[in-house]
């Protein structure tokens, strides 16, 4: 009974955070872009979530004919999936864990590899030239980019000794882990952007460029998947940040640790959308330029001297 | 400048012979206008351009004029559809204009292709609008009409309105065949399918797309996601202007001018009244000349606002174009205030401006002119100096001043290859050379200086717009020309010539003398130019206008080609173009 109750907490807080996000990115860019946002459905637009939703919900399902219909169903629901599923290993609080793996990292690295497939056999169903370069240009980025996305964890999972992120927040009582690993802090957070194609690393869907990307030819709930999709993915990398380098829910005792947790994350969130006020895209030539050529040795040179030290002192 | 006592006769007389020059036209704007035979057409061509000394290097335009019910033809030659050509020397700081008559129902040419490479889309537009052929061009197909388009919008017999057609009924027929039409072909663009060892994507960009501004389509031939080829097509935005200025009065087509480059307002107003001021004869009072030189510059740093918020958009950033928007929106507040209107005030009139400046009219001017250098700055470090933005536009899209002068690139387009160009300095108008400016010139012609070229060019047009609020000559803001309509109010009670003119005016409109004038005008997006032709009328005869954008697009496929589909975009970006400017 225990475990309803948890799964049902953590399915309520990702997805009322990641709902929830349409509105405070549409508030928070406008913020800083000197306008006003949507400020007119409920106290300060914030009824705006609700419109959205319902409107998606009311919007046409369609199927373009000339796709392959199966695969193009079947794409929204992949991305969905595989990060809901990664939120299990995540400990919101001491106790507030669905799933305590001890190959928590590891899973969480697996799922996000599947979710690739989710924008590569999206782009490729839709049978849009757009929709397919668009998921051309995503695997190519998260192949990039999930070496490094792993190695740049490996720091930490030595100093921890263990892939849980549970022991991992465990491990930080004595100092959160974004000290000894910044340049590991660093490379992930890169790695999260590029993970959750956002600007700027928004290369597969790339407005100017392609339209939408490989979600052009979605439409209603469907597109609302990968649209809902996006703001888990923040919400995922952001708390995974929280969790791997912040210390999770540690912090003062006067509030709860599941508030220093969202607090945290929310903190991530907020960097995230600031980054897609404030940057221009590079090209995909360059994206790739600096995972290859720069993050990947940076995250190796990394490992070898967190490697070095922990052997060291021991 | 020697254009009064133009030599370039005597050294085509003495290179050619005698009879090279069938006719020596006299106009107006005191161009050299010469009739030539079109047997040795392209023979003058190239030695204008290649063996004289201060040769003639930049095809300014090239257009037609359907002549057969011209009536005040002042002795030149006997033609049906003359095809005009008007070229400019850099060196001598001077024009020229060559026609070559057609007539006998013979309606071809040989192409000059082989001489200016942009003469491509010029001929083509004139075979569109006029029929005329061109023999040996690469692809004479229409440019701005579609495929489907019966009849030659341009000659005379053509209608301008849709009443003077029968009623559309689209038919399945008349369905079916426009459909099929639509159906993209790459043997038709001239696009191989495929190279030795892959297939090429063809990739329809637009003409509805985010990245392209407006109305314009790109079939981009891709290997992967390198550029191949990629070919304009165009259209999409014509809405018939030049056609308009033959219905319309000399007055009443002003509001029309300002949509052509829509971004800057009056600027094409100022443009368009220089011609028809020429042509009519008009001084303009200094006031009127100084109000409008403050206006124009206005819309200036306007028009190159927009085109830095929507180029760091086109760059993947979002928010510049929010903060270029709002200072666009400080300028039109005082236009709003000095003229009523905002991007399309149709504020000049011939002769001088429509009214006075109001009371107070240079406190807000003065705190735009202080407010924007901080903002400016800021853009520099928000998106000039970004690193992801240099690295995007760094190399990209280059082309060198020989280049950019032979496929017709003005404006900063040109100025950012080193090439020192200025139509404000070369050939000032309404008075702008007493003022102090600079003229920033780039050196690479990359993407890059394109941008650093624009963003000092709004400064140097603040510093012009601060000379005007502090020197604003007193005087009246309009001329006293009776051809300046209409004549003050005031006076036409107690004046019955003037009250006469001013009936004239205002019922008919203003008839100007017959004539044919054009001035170079320096836009926002390079040189822009209304060549009118007066038959004694009360409207003009042909109104060709001359846009910077046209040609500008036309070289889009040279500097895309090797490139990727995101450096196409920031190529479109640089360009600074605008669609009704381009299809008129």
């Amino acid at each position: 009974m225990k475990y309803v109750f948890i799964i049902a907490g953590v399915l309520l807080i990702a997805l009322s955070i990641a709902a929830g996000l349409i509105w405070v990115e549409r508030r928070l860019l406008s913020v800083w872009q000197d306008r006003l946002g949507p400020n007119r459905v409920g106290p300060f637009g914030i009824g705006q979530v609700v419109a959205d939703t319902i409107k998606l919900f009311f919007k046409e399902d369609w199927v373009p004919p000339f796709s392959d219909r199966p695969v193009f169903v079947l794409a929204p629901g992949i991305l969905m999936a595989t990060i809901l599923l990664t939120f299990a290993v995540i400990p919101f609080g001491p106790n507030f864990v669905v799933f305590d793996s001890n190959i928590g990292i590891l899973f969480f690295l697996g799922n996000s590899s599947l979710g690739v497939y989710s924008i590569v056999l999206g782009g490729w169903a839709s049978n849009n030239k757009y929709s397919l370069i668009g998921a051309m240009r995503a695997s190519a980025q998260m192949l990039t980019y999930e070496v490094f996305m792993g190695l740049s964890l490996m720091g930490v999972v030595m100093m921890a000794d263990s892939f849980s992120f549970y022991k991992i927040v465990e491990a930080q009582k004595g100092a959160w882990f974004f000290i000894p690993q910044f340049v590991g802090f660093i490379v992930f957070f890169i790695a999260g952007i590029a993970e959750t194609h956002r600007l700027p690393f928004d290369i597969p869907e790339a407005e100017g460029e392609l339209v939408a990307g490989y979600h052009s030819e979605y439409s209603g709930m469907k597109f609302g998947m990968f649209f809902v999709g996006e703001y888990l993915g923040i919400t995922l990398i952001s708390g995974i940040i929280a969790t791997l380098f912040f210390g999770g829910w540690l912090g003062p005792s006067f509030l709860p640790p599941v508030f220093w947790f969202l607090f945290k994350t929310f903190f991530f969130i907020c960097v995230f959308i600031l980054l897609r006020a404030s940057l221009p895209r590079p090209r995909y030539d360059q994206l790739m330029e600096l995972g290859w050529k720069i993050l990947l040795p940076l995250s190796l040179l990394n490992l070898l001297i967190t490697g070095a030290i922990l052997i060291f002192l021991k | 400048m020697d254009q009064k006592n133009p030599n370039i006769i005597s050294e085509l007389k003495s290179r050619f012979d005698e009879k090279v020059i069938l006719y020596y036209q006299q106009t107006i704007d005191s161009t050299p206008t010469l009739w030539l035979d079109r047997n040795n057409l392209i023979e003058v061509l190239k030695y204008l351009k290649y063996e004289i000394t201060n040769p003639y290097t930049l095809l300014y335009d090239l257009t037609a004029i359907d002549e057969r019910v011209r009536r005040k033809r002042n002795g030149q030659p006997e033609s049906d559809f003359t095809v005009v050509y008007y070229l400019t020397s850099f060196e001598r700081n001077s024009d020229l204009r060559l026609k070559v008559a057609l007539k006998n129902g013979i309606l071809s040419l040989p192409s000059i292709t082989s001489v200016w490479e942009s003469a491509n889309w010029y001929e083509r537009e004139v075979f569109d609008m006029f029929g005329i052929d061109f023999s040996g061009h690469p692809r004479l197909t229409r440019i701005l009409m579609p495929k489907t388009w019966k009849g030659y919008p341009l000659r005379k017999e053509h209608p301008a309105r849709a009443t003077e057609l029968e009623p559309f009924v689209l038919t399945d027929a008349i369905r079916d065949e426009e459909e099929a039409n639509l159906k993209f072909s790459p043997q038709e663009y001239g696009l191989a399918t495929e190279s030795d060892d892959s297939d090429f994507m063809f990739l329809n960009i637009g003409p509805q797309h985010p990245g392209t501004h407006g109305l314009l389509r790109l079939i981009v031939q891709l290997h992967g996601e390198d550029i191949v080829n990629v070919i304009p097509d165009i259209g999409f935005h014509h809405r018939g202007a030049e056609k308009m200025g033959e219905r319309q009065s000399w007055h009443t087509y002003i509001p029309y001018t300002d949509r052509i480059d829509y971004l800057s307002g009056v600027m094409n107003n100022h443009a368009y009244l220089l011609s028809v001021e020429k042509l009519a004869g008009i001084e303009v009072p200094d006031r009127a000349s100084m109000i409008r030189i403050m206006m124009s510059e206005l819309f200036r740093i306007a028009s190159h606002l927009v085109w830095l918020g929507t180029f760091a958009q086109d760059m993947g950033q979002l928010s510049p174009v929010f903060y270029t928007f709002n200072d666009r929106e400080r300028i039109f507040d005082i236009v709003s205030s000095i003229t009523g209107g905002r991007m399309h005030p149709s504020w000049f009139r011939i002769g001088g401006v429509a009214h006075d400046l109001p009371d107070g009219w240079d406190k807000p001017m003065q705190t735009f002119v202080n407010y924007l250098p901080k903002r400016l700055k800021e853009f520099d470090n928000i998106i000039i100096k970004n690193r992801i933005f240099k690295a995007r536009t760094i190399g990209i899209g280059v082309y060198t001043a020989k280049e950019a002068v032979d496929w017709g690139i003005t404006g900063s387009g040109l100025r950012a290859t080193g090439f020192n160009w200025d139509y404000r300095k070369k050939r000032p108008y309404s008075g702008i050379d007493k003022l102090e400016f600079d003229i920033p010139l780039g050196k690479n012609g990359d993407c890059y200086d394109r941008a650093l070229v624009r963003m000092e060019e709004m400064r140097q047009s603040l510093r012009i717009i601060q000379q005007c609020i502090d020197n604003m000559p007193s005087g009246h803001f309009k001329s006293d020309h009776p051809l300046a309509i209409p004549p003050r109010k005031a006076k036409t009670m107690t004046d019955i010539e003037t009250l006469i003119n001013h009936f004239v005016g205002v019922s008919w409109g203003p008839v100007i003398p017959a004539g044919e004038a054009m001035v170079p005008y320096e836009g926002a997006k390079g040189g822009n130019g209304y060549y009118l032709i007066s038959d004694g009328s009360t409207s003009s005869y042909r109104s060709r206008i001359r846009t910077p954008s046209f040609p500008h697009m036309q070289m889009l496929p040279l500097i895309a080609k090797g490139y990727t589909i995101p450096d196409l975009l920031a190529i479109l970006g640089a360009m600074d173009f605008v669609l009704a400017d381009l299809d008129r």
